[in-house]
């Protein structure tokens, strides 16, 4: 029974780490300019499917996932540049349908040039599993909580130690007052889809061993991130660590003991419970709307 | 710099619509209409069908055609949406007005297009695989591959020759799992097994190791049978191998192609599906009609595209040499001359299996046409 | 001109009407037709859409859901339990317009993305739903659904009826229905916004708090709106099904929400017409890049992308505006 139980929790943590990265994704972006940014899940693929063409070509793997996570930062400072920018004046909704517009945009390109077949890409380290207390864990999945806890170390040291990452908070905080200081806020900006590109490729490349990749892997990735971010609290980046991990858990939890028909249900059904009593998500924090 | 933009996607805009809205009508060729699903989740069908449908119509057309007149195929790519198939479908039979449909890679598709094609009384022959598309006959529909209720019977079958009475079913919740795991159901039931698990993944899930571990804690449970496509059940493979499951592990044929065994790796060794003998041409006994169709399509193929065959591709040429067989059987192209020959092809080899229409049987195969396979070290091996 | 035709409500319902009864004679072929009539039940949907979205300010991503169950309840209860289509389809959208309504309440107290997310989650739930429960609905495959038969004449594409003694085929009876309807929808949603429930909405829209000060209980006002819009997806879904002559989940999916929204956004959120338009392109554009055949996606994103980037308001807000501006200066020009 319990090695059951244990075998659900990981299985529900390792999907859960992966869309707590996806979600940490969101919160930057949004914290940085309030866009959704649709295209997130593409950053994934991008990641992914470079790193296993670029083994394909012969490259050996710590190159090509180097060679794709600067591949996926190009693409996020495109994207800021070429397709954000230029709308300044917006509505948010029409941002999201930009966002919307330049992820098709990057899953046509995609197709075109890695073709529509499913890839997979060799475990970082062994195939042998690892047993735990009866669970059965893969190699891959301690590369996954691992990376993952690494990136948000890395993440909380940058927005509290350096001056940039303060800059990035105070421009969050109030865009105007942040101007007024000598922010460059349109570099903020950019910088937030940097690394927001930059953690998404990860993402997408540590995960890729478990679930495989092609050019549409994005699509639902992507939005499990957005649905993780809102269960934490948007621009909460703690709410985004917790929010993936319980979407991940309730999952894996809800295919163990109820059904996997009614899991993504579930899961759906439990962030309209949360939002019912907490409007702004888990953590997200209170506003007071300027008149 | 955006009115010029505009003015360049206004003038585009306008070249498109003329060239919709001008389809020329010439009456000399005989045209093939087509939708697939070639991008979408369902690419793995539709792109190889549609590859296949290419080669051989370039192929017919340079040794003169059929009944003197050369094949022009018309395709468009349906994404694998049910809503755009029908859209396709009405545009192949009302606007461009084709003779015969081969296409459809879904079910969902197919059914989605079905009454409409039924209207126009075009003959169609469907490249999709559930049994609800020929049972009950519809008069304009026909089908190339073996329905999921052979496949079902073909899996069930051969467990029960291995003694085994108790199986745990593990299924996709898309439209080939849902229909698969109804027919298991309904076969296991007659056939006397009894399906002591069923659980259930959906197609974008990525990882199946909850639903896996109700099965193997669940000490009843003799043999495995997974229904699904697409790289699902390759996800669905490697999960079963890393937590240790021992048991005998079947899938359908919904991934009979070599690209599932790149993806599920060595987790793929010792699991056995029903297929066509396309994967394991040679393996084929030399007096086995089959033999030569399925080698000369091997080859053809991959010399072609460069890439290696799948059994999905197989259907649709199938589906090709059964529409030119009636066109040529029936003389014309007239539209019920061409279903009443396609109703009364016998004996017809093809490479999924020997097809023999009859006015009760849109389909044409039986069971036996599923060769059992097992998969030893990354190779496909006939076993049946 | 067209510029004050677009602006003025009236002369926009009285150019919709000329179009929608123009336009057959353009048609060379049956599936001309079809698109047309599809491209009218979809604009009719968003036109109630854009209500909520356009007037009220608050974005749904789960329209999809209220069109799918329309679109099933018709199939569902003329399919399996013989009911006649018209009272169905009624029926259907009172008990949609209930559920809105319910749900609607704790939902729409949400801002911004929350509400999008709320509504998102909600679609989900109803697409999943319609997709597990195969007894029902047929499961993923979908299920058939009888033509729709009005003052007793059955509706098919493929038939043909005689009208005041002429010829009228199966295809242009629908268009014309759907078209009337079109005309319809457009008309009620121009009074709704005319009246002083529509004031209050679009107060609602410039700021919740600032028109709650004022005394307008925004919660009741939106939430009718949400009623209404989804009234308006859920026949439109039954028209859809009756149309098609099947049904998938698809319809009631994720995807088909978000295509209900750019038909709104690239439109031109707040223009009824705009919207029009903006269910006219997405219905045809992938028919017209379907010859692109690889390209068609990439293509498909690209013009989404840049129309936004390039025209935020939407199509026609934008093109009304530049013609506006270039006939003033034509004007100042002769002065």
């Amino acid at each position: 029974m319990f090695s059951e139980f244990l075998q659900y929790l990981f299985t529900g943590i390792t999907i859960g780490a992966t869309y707590a990265l996806i979600a940490l994704g969101f919160t930057l972006i949004y914290n940085a300019s309030h866009v959704i940014n649709f295209a997130q899940g593409e950053f994934l693929m991008v990641g992914g499917m470079a790193t296993v063409s670029l083994m394909g070509m012969g490259f050996p793997m710590p190159v090509a996932i180097i060679a794709a996570i600067l591949l996926a930062a190009v693409l996020g400072v495109a994207l800021q540049r070429l397709a954000i920018a230029p709308a300044k004046q917006a509505d948010p909704v029409t941002l999201i349908i930009i966002t919307i517009g330049a992820s098709i945009f990057i899953r046509g390109i995609a197709q075109l040039v890695w073709g529509r077949a499913y890839h997979s890409m060799p475990n970082f380290s062994g195939s042998e599993p690892v047993t735990i207390g009866g669970a059965v864990v893969s190699t891959q999945s301690f590369w996954v909580l691992g990376v993952g806890a690494v990136l948000v170390v890395a993440l909380v040291l940058f927005f509290t130690r350096t001056m940039t990452g303060k800059a990035i908070l105070a421009t969050s905080m109030n865009k105007g007052a942040a101007r007024l200081v000598g922010i460059k806020t349109q570099s903020v900006l950019l910088l937030a889809f940097l690394l927001s590109a930059i953690l998404g490729s990860i993402a997408g490349i540590i995960v890729a061993p478990i679930t495989f990749t092609a050019y549409d892997i994005g699509i639902m990735l992507g939005l499990k991130g957005f649905v993780a971010a809102s269960l934490g609290g948007l621009g909460s980046g703690m709410g985004a660590i917790v929010g993936g991990l319980l979407l991940g858990v309730v999952e894996a939890m809800t295919a163990g003991y109820i059904s996997s028909d009614y899991k993504d249900a579930v899961a759906f059904g439990m962030i309209i419970l949360v939002l019912f009593f907490m409007p702004r998500g888990l953590m997200g924090a209170r506003v007071v709307e300027r008149v | 710099m955006s009115t010029k933009l505009l003015r360049r996607t206004g003038f585009l805009a306008a070249t498109l619509v003329a060239g919709v809205f001008t389809g020329a009508q010439a009456a000399e060729p005989i045209k093939i209409g087509t939708f697939l699903s070639v991008t979408g989740p369902a690419s793995f069908l539709g792109d190889p069908e549609l590859k296949t449908l290419q080669m051989y119509v370039e192929d017919i057309n340079e040794d003169g055609g059929v009944l003197g007149r050369p094949l022009e195929l018309i395709h468009y790519d349906d994404e694998g949406s049910a809503s755009s198939a029908r859209n396709y479908a009405s545009r192949l039979v009302r606007s461009d007005r084709v003779d015969i449909i081969v296409g459809g890679s879904t079910t969902g598709g197919t059914m989605a297009a079905a009454p409409l094609i039924e209207q126009s009384r075009t003959p169609f022959i469907s490249l999709a695989g559930a049994v609800v598309i020929t049972d009950p006959v519809k008069t304009w529909v026909f089908k190339t591959p073996q329905s999921d209720r052979m496949a079902a019977e073909r899996v069930l079958t051969a467990m029960q020759e291995r003694g085994i009475s108790k199986i745990g079913l593990i299924s996709g919740t898309g439209g080939f799992g849902r229909s698969g795991r109804e027919q298991t159901l309904a076969m296991a039931e007659n056939l006397g097994i009894e399906v002591v698990e069923d659980v259930t993944y959906s197609p974008s899930d990525t990882d199946m190791t909850a639903q896996l571990t109700g099965i193997r804690n669940n000490s009843e449970v003799e043999a495995v049978f997974n229904f699904g496509f697409g790289q699902s059940p390759a996800i669905v493979t490697r999960n079963y191998a890393q937590l240790g499951i021992e048991l005998p592990f079947y899938q359908s044929h919904g991934v009979a192609s070599n690209s599932f065994l790149d993806l599920a790796g060595e987790a793929a060794n010792g699991l056995r599906l029903p297929a066509s003998p396309l994967l394991v041409p040679d393996s084929l006994p030399a007096d086995d009609p089959q033999r030569p169709v399925v080698q000369a399509y091997k080859e053809a193929y991959e010399a072609r595209w460069n890439e290696s065959v799948s059994t999905f591709g197989a259907y649709a040429y199938d589906g090709l040499q059964l529409a030119v067989m009636a066109i040529e059987n029936a003389g014309s192209t007239d539209a019920e001359a061409v279903r009443e020959a396609l109703e009364n092809i016998q004996g017809y080899v093809g490479v999924t299996g020997t097809y023999n229409m009859s006015p009760d049987d849109h389909n044409g195969l039986d069971a036996d046409s599923f060769r059992i396979l097992e998969v030893v070290d990354g190779d496909w091996k006939l076993i049946d | 001109m067209l510029n004050s035709l677009i602006k003025n409500r009236l002369s926009g319902l009285l150019l919709l009407t000329v179009i929608v009864f123009i336009l057959p004679a353009f048609f060379s072929n049956p599936f001309h037709y079809d698109m047309a009539t599809q491209i009218a039940i979809f604009a009719t949907t968003v036109v109630g859409l854009n209500l909520l979205v356009g007037f009220a300010g608050q974005i749904s991503l789960g329209h999809a859901g209220f069109f799918g169950l329309g679109a099933y309840f018709s199939a569902v209860m003329t399919g399996t339990y013989g009911w006649s289509p018209v009272p169905t389809l009624l029926v259907g959208a009172a008990l949609v317009g209930l559920l809105a309504y319910v749900v609607g309440r704790p939902i729409l107290k949400l801002k911004g993305y929350y509400l999008s997310m709320a509504t998102l989650a909600m679609g989900f739930i109803i697409a999943i739903t319609i997709n597990n429960e195969g007894w029902l609905t047929g499961g993923p495959d979908g299920m058939p659904v009888p033509s729709l038969s009005l003052f007793g004449w059955e509706l098919s594409t493929f038939s043909v009826y005689s009208f005041l003694g002429m010829e009228i085929s199966g295809s242009l009876a629908w268009y014309w229905l759907m078209g009337v309807l079109l005309i319809l929808g457009v008309w009620l949603a121009q009074n709704l916004i005319d009246s002083p429930i529509g004031r209050a909405l679009r107060s609602v829209h410039g700021s919740e708090v600032a028109a709650s000060v004022v005394g307008v209980d925004t919660a009741k006002f939106k939430n009718l709106v949400f009623v209404i819009s989804a009234v308006y997806a859920s026949l439109m879904g039954s028209f859809y099904a009756h149309f098609q002559g099947f049904i998938t989940p698809d319809s009631a999916g994720f995807m088909e929400s978000i295509i209900f929204v750019t038909m709104v956004v690239l439109g031109g959120m707040g223009s009824t017409l705009g919207v029009i338009l903006g269910a006219v392109i997405l219905t045809l554009l992938p028919q017209l890049l379907a010859d692109f055949h690889d390209y068609e996606m990439m293509m498909f994103g690209l013009i989404l992308m840049l129309t936004m980037i390039f025209m935020p308001k939407g199509l026609l807000p934008t093109l009304s505006r530049w013609l506006g501006e270039k006939m003033h200066k034509q004007a100042e020009d002769k002065a």
